[in-house]
């Protein structure tokens, strides 16, 4: 009951069809007027964040946050819709990365190379995900999860290998096209007060390809596909007799999901001009990823705007707030030592223990059930 | 009536035989099932009656022997490719979709044999056609009312006519029923048998019944096949079969012993 994926309540979205917003979020609605209000913010602010706020850090967050919803929604396609757990998630983020990084270092800085780049690390990533989905999705859960572990690892292990193509552990840098950088003055005025750069532009890049990316991830789990991968990970052995092919099913859901990924790597790369093992490619991301997916809500992709946003925003300035804290409570006993910035993993731990213990359903199934 | 033995049958069975280890569930068993008849498969518990069922359907691969349907050795296929081609199946231990709403259980399986489950850009409730096809066949089982319900909050006859609705919902050519009543209320029983009977009566339609009750397999049957220890014992007009020893003393033998 507890670990019900929070899109599992039964509903009666049959009769519920037409309108702008229908059509739009794929007739999912978020089904609860706080949920509603939260997602809405959440947009206005990422699409707004240029001109609220000064400064690169910001919008620094507020690019990572877009690239996050990605990334946590693509793998929720896997783990709360079609219950396979995976591990090579960051592998595909990582492909993705170094698909700009390499292209844009080897080719040069124009917009040909980054097309070549994304498009040759969708070839590899597609390949790689129907690989692993036939070798190993038609054996049992566990081995599958085995097996997207050690291939992860392989995959990390060759990156910092070939340090001639990959930069090794330091990553490679690289220069973006023209219209990217921030030298870049698209308008000779600034806009409400902000210039209209290439870093804008390149913000405004990662914000809609995010956007699209989520709303087509959106849909495809509200298609009669993905109804199927739901089915699926209810009642495998039943949906086989109902005659779909799980294998295949599962095997799309994995390539969907490292394509989604993929897109997401690549956006980072371009918005920090760089790539690295740490940026994309670390298991301690693939462990960010999995508290995200479980924060916002399992099975359900608002679930992981949510859950990027308010980890994203933590991992930001959960620090910076922790310093004020304890600056505000230095002389006392023990307490500025417990709010220390160093300390602000422990804290995110315990943020996490006590949402995982208090909605069971993630931040996404706590509010829908309160709004019925 | 057994119609025309000559006519290519829906589904035959070949010296189908299953191990597990030393046990011989079903033992080189071989039957012709044709249109437009309902035969009846009774047997002592753990007969093989289920595992046949599951040898015929993919659950459970066969040691030796042939599964053919019209024509077609299907015996290295999938279970999901057999349902494809024809064969459906109605579990003897409810089989469903816990979670999702008694309407989205049915419409599954409508939409699997409409073949739409590989449509990724439309929204699923696009295709209007498939609900109401899922809503009619759960007013078919009287079960509309309970359209949103998830099976697991459903009572145990309920669960039952929600399998049995999966069944029809895919419009298969060879029926399975794996005991369809059992542990049903005696008011639920008549809508299930019913709808046995109609679908027995459009002429194109194969089917079998696991059944124990023997009014029931009486009352529907055309043919009588018996299984006794994963063998075939008996197979013939329904009156015959009944009154022969061999199901006197195997099989009705233990239903007096039941009570
Ligand atoms: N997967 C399996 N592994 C081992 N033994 C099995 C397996 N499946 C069935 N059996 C055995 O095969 C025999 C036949 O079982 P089956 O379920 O087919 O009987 P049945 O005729 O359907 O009985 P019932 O009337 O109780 O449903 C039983 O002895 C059972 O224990
Ligand atoms: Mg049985």
């Amino acid at each position: 009951m507890s670990t019900s994926p929070a899109l599992a309540l039964p509903f009666d979205e049959t009769r519920r069809r037409g309108g702008f917003w229908n059509a739009i979020l794929s007739s999912d609605r978020p089904r609860s007027k706080v949920l509603s209000a939260i997602l809405l913010a959440i947009l206005l602010l990422l699409a707004a964040t240029p001109f609220l706020f000064s400064g690169s850090q910001p919008l620094s967050t507020a690019a990572k946050i877009c690239v996050f919803v990605v990334l946590v929604a693509s793998y929720d396609l896997l783990l709360g819709y079609s219950g396979i757990v995976s591990f090579a998630h960051t592998m595909f983020f990582g492909i993705g990365g170094y698909g700009i990084a390499i292209a844009l270092e080897r080719l040069g800085p124009t917009w040909g190379s980054a097309a070549v780049g994304l498009a040759a690390a969708l070839g590899l990533s597609a390949v790689l995900a129907v690989a692993i989905g036939l070798l190993s999705l038609r054996v049992r859960a566990i081995f599958f999860s085995m097996i997207t572990l050690a291939v992860a690892s392989a995959a990390a292990v060759l990156a910092s290998q070939l340090s001639d193509v990959t930069g090794g552990e330091d990553g490679l840098s690289f220069q973006l096209p023209p219209a990217l950088r921030p030298a870049f003055r698209l308008l000779s005025e600034p806009l409400f007060g902000t210039p209209v750069n290439g870093r804008l532009i390149a913000y405004y890049l990662v914000f809609s390809v995010s956007l699209v990316v989520f709303l087509v991830l959106l849909r495809i789990v509200n298609s009669p596909f993905g109804r199927v991968l739901q089915a699926i990970r209810e009642n495998e052995f039943r949906a086989e007799a109902l005659g779909y092919r799980v294998v295949a099913y599962r095997t799309a859901a994995s390539v969907i999901s490292a394509l989604a990924a993929t897109v997401a790597g690549a956006l980072m790369a371009l918005w920090l001009r760089y790539n690295g093992p740490d940026t994309t490619l670390s298991f301690s991301i693939m462990i960010d990823i999995l508290l995200m997916v479980v924060i916002g809500g399992m099975g359900t992709m608002y679930g992981a705007v949510v859950g990027a946003a308010l980890f994203v925003l933590a991992q930001s300035y959960l620090q910076v707030l922790m310093a004020a804290g304890s600056a505000a409570l230095a002389g006392l006993p023990i307490l500025p030592n417990l709010i220390h910035p160093d300390r602000w993993l422990l804290w995110l731990g315990a943020l996490f223990v006590i949402s995982v213990y208090a909605f069971p359903g993630g931040i996404v199934g706590r509010l829908r059930q309160a709004g019925q | 009536m057994v119609s025309s033995t000559t006519a290519t049958p829906a589904l035959e069975t070949r010296g189908l035989t299953v191990r597990f280890g030393g046990h011989v569930a079903v033992n080189d068993v071989s039957c012709r099932f044709t249109p437009g008849t309902l035969t009846a498969i009774v047997g002592p518990n753990g007969a093989g009656k289920t595992t046949y069922f599951n040898l015929i359907s993919g659950q459970l691969r066969a040691t030796s022997g042939q599964v053919v349907v019209a024509g077609e050795d299907i015996t290295r296929l999938s279970a999901s490719a057999r349902t494809r081609r024809g064969l459906g199946r109605a579990f003897q231990l409810t089989n469903l979709f816990p979670q999702l709403t008694a309407l989205e259980n049915v419409r599954l399986a409508v939409q699997s044999r409409a073949d739409a489950g590989w449509s990724m850009l439309r929204v699923w409730n696009a295709r209007r056609d498939l609900i109401d096809k899922a809503e009619s066949v759960l007013e078919r089982v009287r079960l509309a009312d309970k359209r949103h319900v998830a099976p697991k909050a459903l009572s145990h006859g309920d669960q039952r006519k929600l399998e049995v609705a999966l069944l029809i919902a895919m419009e298969p050519k060879v029926f399975m029923f794996d005991e369809p009543t059992a542990g049903m209320s005696v008011d639920e029983v008549p809508t299930v048998l019913e709808l046995i009977h109609d679908i027995k009566e459009r002429r194109d339609a194969t089917v079998l019944l696991v059944e124990h009750k023997m009014d029931v397999v009486r009352s529907l049957s055309d043919r009588i096949i018996v299984l006794h220890n994963g063998t075939l014992v008996a197979d013939g007009e329904p009156a015959a079969v009944i009154a022969s020893p061999v199901v006197q003393e195997a099989y009705l033998g233990m239903e007096a012993a039941r009570g």
